[in-house]
């Protein structure tokens, strides 16, 4: 086991070096860069990376270019989690054979928007935790196919404009909820399972380093705000993740064993999810009078949600 | 670079980031790094701006927001210290002015075309808080 990096503050944190190159070509204010910039420079040791269909692919490996510092490998659409665990999977037999060129403990870590996690990859996935790999497996949630347009994923929030669920005269957009992969993912008995955002960094770099020391399957579930699909100005990119965190859309939590769950990150001053809602363009049309009876209603849902992991905190179940 | 043809691209492809064997990147930093033509941090995206962030030293407290939340790798930070950006790979977006606590700020953007030396003495004075 390689030793844990060391970080107490910011100060000392940006001393790291960066693995992950600029000139790639996402659009600027994009959080994905700012997870996945986080979550390598939160350790030391090798890295072995996989990043499925989506974004963060596009535009950091653009022929005749590549953005990553370390390993990377792309498939398909569905298959960055399995081929990472086929990776982790050869590096475990050929060190068990001896056969290893150098005695090295690599962090095995795939990277896939939510449209490859959610739906696309998510049989891969499930597969790559029954079988208990040694790997981690981020999700960058920005709740859109983004990629490709925004079409709706199942990560899509209810009421969100997006092409294929569009809000207009006889629609307020997406109709369904999103679905909860982190007490699906817990359900797998993976060994942890955590919500990130980029805006809690000091929290970020707690879990990822918790998941690189656990033994076993990690989901980590990033919310990343997308300026383009959400629809607000670029430098507000931090601001819109403060609003998420604060206003419990996104509950910063952690769920160990599969079991045991604990919130991580409690807002002093909860911010009301209509402020939230407000400030994103694909949410404009919930606050015309004959939809504004959905605001509420996801008001109550985020209540339910937050009083519900409390619940479940204090019980430590 | 040459670039090759359609028809003369390879089914599956392998670039490497780096020319010639390296060791520790982990804790090399960008300028003792044997970056190889194929790493995008050869590239640059700096016509992609309109604006550009520009960094008024006086002020900077070192807290190291810009560096954590900048998505472009273009906040330069060496021992603790933020000392200065990288135009080639800065998009322009904005987020390390957000970020920025000090008031006055010491980042603010600027039009891509403002020359740096005027835009640093029209630097804005110190804000009173209304209360």
């Amino acid at each position: 086991m390689s030793e844990m990096k060391n970080i107490k503050n910011l100060k000392e944190f940006s001393t790291s070096a960066d693995r992950f190159e600029g000139a790639n070509l996402l659009c600027p204010g994009c959080a994905h860069s700012i997870i996945v910039r986080e979550v390598l420079n939160a350790t030391n040791d090798d890295l072995i990376l996989s990043a499925a269909t989506g974004c963060l692919e596009v535009c950091t490996a653009v022929y005749p270019y590549t953005s990553w510092d370390a390993s990377w490998i792309h498939i398909g659409f569905e298959n960055a989690s399995t081929a990472i665990a086929g990776a982790e999977a050869m590096h475990k037999a050929l060190k068990r054979k001896g056969r290893l060129k150098q005695e090295r403990d690599p962090k095995f870590v795939a990277f896939g928007g939510d449209g490859a996690t959610y739906d696309i990859g998510f049989q891969w996935l499930s597969g790559c935790f029954e079988r208990g790999h040694n790997m981690m497996y981020v999700c960058l949630d920005n709740e859109v196919y983004a990629n490709t347009g925004g079409q709706r994923s199942s990560s899509t929030p209810i009421g969100a404009s997006a092409t294929t669920s569009p809000a207009g005269r006889v629609s307020y957009g997406e109709k369904m909820n999103k679905k909860d992969m982190l007490a699906i993912m817990a359900a797998h008995g993976a060994p942890y399972v955590a919500q990130v955002a980029p805006n809690k960094w000091k929290d970020m770099i707690k879990k990822i380093q918790t998941g690189f020391a656990a033994n076993g399957p990690v989901y980590i579930n990033a919310m990343s705000a997308c300026t383009t699909e959400w629809k607000f100005l670029p430098e507000d990119t931090i601001a819109i993740s403060d609003m998420a965190t604060d206003s419990l859309v996104f509950p910063l939590y952690e769920i160990i064993d599969g079991t045991k769950l604990n919130i991580t990150y409690r807002p002093k001053t909860v911010v009301p999810v209509e402020e939230y809602l407000a400030a994103q363009g694909r949410f404009k049309h919930l606050f015309k009078d004959e939809y504004k009876y959905l605001i509420k209603e996801w008001q109550e849902r985020v209540d339910a949600k937050w009083d519900y992991l409390q619940r479940r905190e204090e019980a430590s179940v | 670079m040459q670039k090759s043809g359609w028809s003369e691209f390879e089914i599956g492809a392998m670039l490497r980031s780096f020319e010639g064997a390296t060791n520790n990147i982990a804790i090399t930093h960008q300028e003792d790094r044997p970056y190889s033509k194929s790493n995008s941090f050869t590239a640059s995206v700096a016509d992609w701006r309109i604006v550009k962030p520009v960094f008024n030293k006086e002020y900077c407290i070192d807290c190291q927001f810009c560096w954590i939340y900048c998505p472009d790798i273009s906040i330069i930070s060496r021992d603790k210290k933020m000392i200065g950006i990288d135009m080639d790979h800065c998009k322009g977006c904005g987020i390390c002015v957000e970020v920025c606590p000090t008031n006055p700020k010491s980042l603010l953007m600027f039009p891509e075309q403002q020359d740096e030396e005027a835009a640093l003495s029209e630097w804005p004075a110190k804000e009173k808080k209304e209360n």
